[in-house]
């Protein structure tokens, strides 16, 4: 076949792509009626510029504060909060999970937990947090116990896929063997799910870092209330300090979390 | 000499806990290297114990306030479904911010993510600057862009339209560059050598190649950004949003409910129609 045999064997689908193009087209026209520029605002111009001063010269007293109200204080609680969010709703995610896994529990069964799940992972961090604010009153607590349920919709959906790969054939090759419950579970369903649990709960670390700041606006504590607070009151030095925190934070995180989990996918020694 | 070199690849926690010495029935010796599992658990505790401290961490709240949880849970799970008529206008300004977030933030991250695959942009200093720009942007949340944007250019769906751009640009961009680094580059140096420039050549060889992968990531972001712009409008930055801040300030949890529910259905359809999309892409 030569060359521009080739070229026209390919499947001509130009009509579709304009439809496809039109459609998108259209979609746009009909959003942008929504999304209208109306020019910056009177005080607009010295905000931007107020930002640009900020990161460029962020507040050194506050960023090298060591008390509460300093920035490596607010970062590290705000870890704080990601961790233990982490790691409730990962150990929380596990029953759960096992209860929506079709290859465990009948079906009808199974849909309901999932129901379940998808609820969690509908409603916005942002109300669960206004929720349990009720509860536990404002602080880096809230926090905790917000992320602690939020994460238990994403880690569970990531869980039931690992769940329902498991290779069963090892379980019958280990009955074969002789072995009892626990020693099944032990050496035929533990190690399989280990890895992709542990690499989902870091995963899940890494989004939770950046959800905290976020939970901060509503009072959860962390670095996101003062963050808010100082751009409502134009305090842009301290803006500027704590931006640089977080992205240098988010991306360490981002590094490492990264490394840990394709060393889980592929081995030690990759 | 060998053995010299062997020693220094040994990890410091096995020059610390000797790996076990044992002695096969037909002569051979095996090491087994000491279980790294009580180092990880120890540290997890102490991890877990400064995070307790530093967060407040108090259980007994929880089982003495307990009480609350279900009055506000009841009346959003008996939504007021009187209050749906003033729930459409917000609920359709939330699709259209994302909708033009994501396409936007889709075209403008194809060309950020060709720049940033090393396999394509040689150019190694101009590769860096873009991962960083790209880095940065992914860092920071998108209710803080929102809350900024919203300064500057007024409370409205601009800015929360503008923050969703930033935000999808950044994500989308990251995967697509993981993935053109992943292609057959065999196809592209085909067409660099008859004499193609870089673009005419990722344009014929690479594209055909990531356009699935990219449709792909491009539903998953509207996904992403259906959830985050409804919530955008908490800064003033149009939307649900505005309605979550003003019915949960005056307490009316049942209209709460029925902006949840509301926002339920939508994010429930569009995940079906994406997965539909997808199945007839794959």
């Amino acid at each position: 076949m030569t060359v521009i045999e080739q070229l026209q064997a390919e499947p001509h689908n130009l009509w579709k792509r304009i439809v496809l193009f039109l459609v998108l087209l259209g979609l746009v026209v009909w959003g942008s009626d929504s999304v209208s520029y109306n020019g910056i605002t009177a005080q607009g111009s010295v905000v931007a510029s107020g930002i640009l001063h900020g990161i460029t010269h962020p507040n050194p007293a506050f960023l090298f504060n060591l008390t509460e109200t300093g920035v490596p204080y607010l970062v590290l609680q705000t870890i704080a909060i990601a961790v233990l969010g982490t790691i409730f709703g990962a150990i929380l995610a596990i029953p759960i999970s096992f209860l929506s896994s079709t290859n465990i529990v009948p079906k009808p069964i199974a849909y309901i937990f999932r129901a379940l799940i998808l609820l969690i992972r509908t409603i916005p961090s942002l109300v669960w947090a206004l929720v349990w604010i009720r509860v536990t009153g404002p602080g880096a607590f809230c926090g905790v116990v917000t992320q602690s349920i939020c994460s238990i919709g994403m880690i569970s959906k990531m869980y039931i896929t690992a769940i329902e790969d498991l290779d069963t054939g090892i379980l019958e090759s280990l009955d074969a063997c002789g072995c009892n419950t626990f020693e099944k579970i032990r050496v035929g369903i533990l190690p399989q799910l280990s890895a992709s649990f542990v690499s989902t709960a870091i995963y899940r670390f890494d989004i939770n870092l950046k959800d905290a700041t976020t939970l901060g606006i509503v009072g959860a504590g962390g670095i996101g209330s003062p963050l808010v607070q100082a751009i409502t009151y134009s305090r842009w030095t301290n803006v500027g300090a704590f931006l640089i925190a977080l992205i240098i934070l988010v991306l360490i995180i981002e590094y490492f979390s990264t490394k840990i989990r394709s060393r889980l996918a592929r081995g030690a020694q990759a | 000499m060998a053995d010299s070199k062997l020693e220094k690849k040994t990890k410091l926690f096995d020059r610390i806990f000797k790996p076990e010495h044992i002695v096969l029935d037909n002569g051979h010796t095996v090491d087994r290297p000491k279980s790294r599992m009580p180092l990880i658990l120890i540290c997890l505790a102490v991890v877990i114990i400064i995070s307790m401290k530093m967060t407040g961490f108090d259980f007994g709240i929880i089982i003495r306030r307990a009480k609350e949880l279900p009055v506000i849970l009841g009346k959003i799970f008996h939504p007021k479904f009187a209050y749906f008529p003033k729930v459409i206008k917000p609920l359709i300004e939330t699709i259209k911010m994302s909708i033009i977030g994501t396409i936007i933030g889709c075209l403008i991250g194809l060309p950020l993510s060709i720049m940033a695959s090393t396999n394509i942009n040689r150019n190694k200093p101009s590769l860096l600057v873009c991962r960083f720009i790209l880095s940065i942007m992914r860092s920071v949340p998108t209710l803080i862009y929102a809350s900024v944007l919203a300064l500057v250019f007024g409370l409205g769906t601009f800015a929360g339209t503008l923050a969703i751009v930033i935000f999808t640009v950044g994500i989308v961009a990251k995967m697509l560059y993981e993935s053109i680094e992943t292609i057959d580059m065999k196809p592209y140096e085909a067409m660099v050598s008859f004499g193609a420039t870089t673009l005419q050549a990722f344009w014929a060889a690479c594209m055909p190649q990531i356009l699935p992968t990219y449709i792909d990531d491009c539903l998953y972001c509207f996904e992403l950004n259906v959830r985050a712009s409804s919530i955008l409008g908490y800064v003033g930055a149009g939307g649900l949003g505005v309605l979550i801040r003003e019915r949960t300030g005056l307490r009316a949890y049942n209209d709460l409910g029925m902006v949840l529910l509301t926002l339920f259905i939508v994010v429930l359809a569009i995940d079906f129609m994406n997965d539909y999309i997808r199945s007839k892409i794959s």
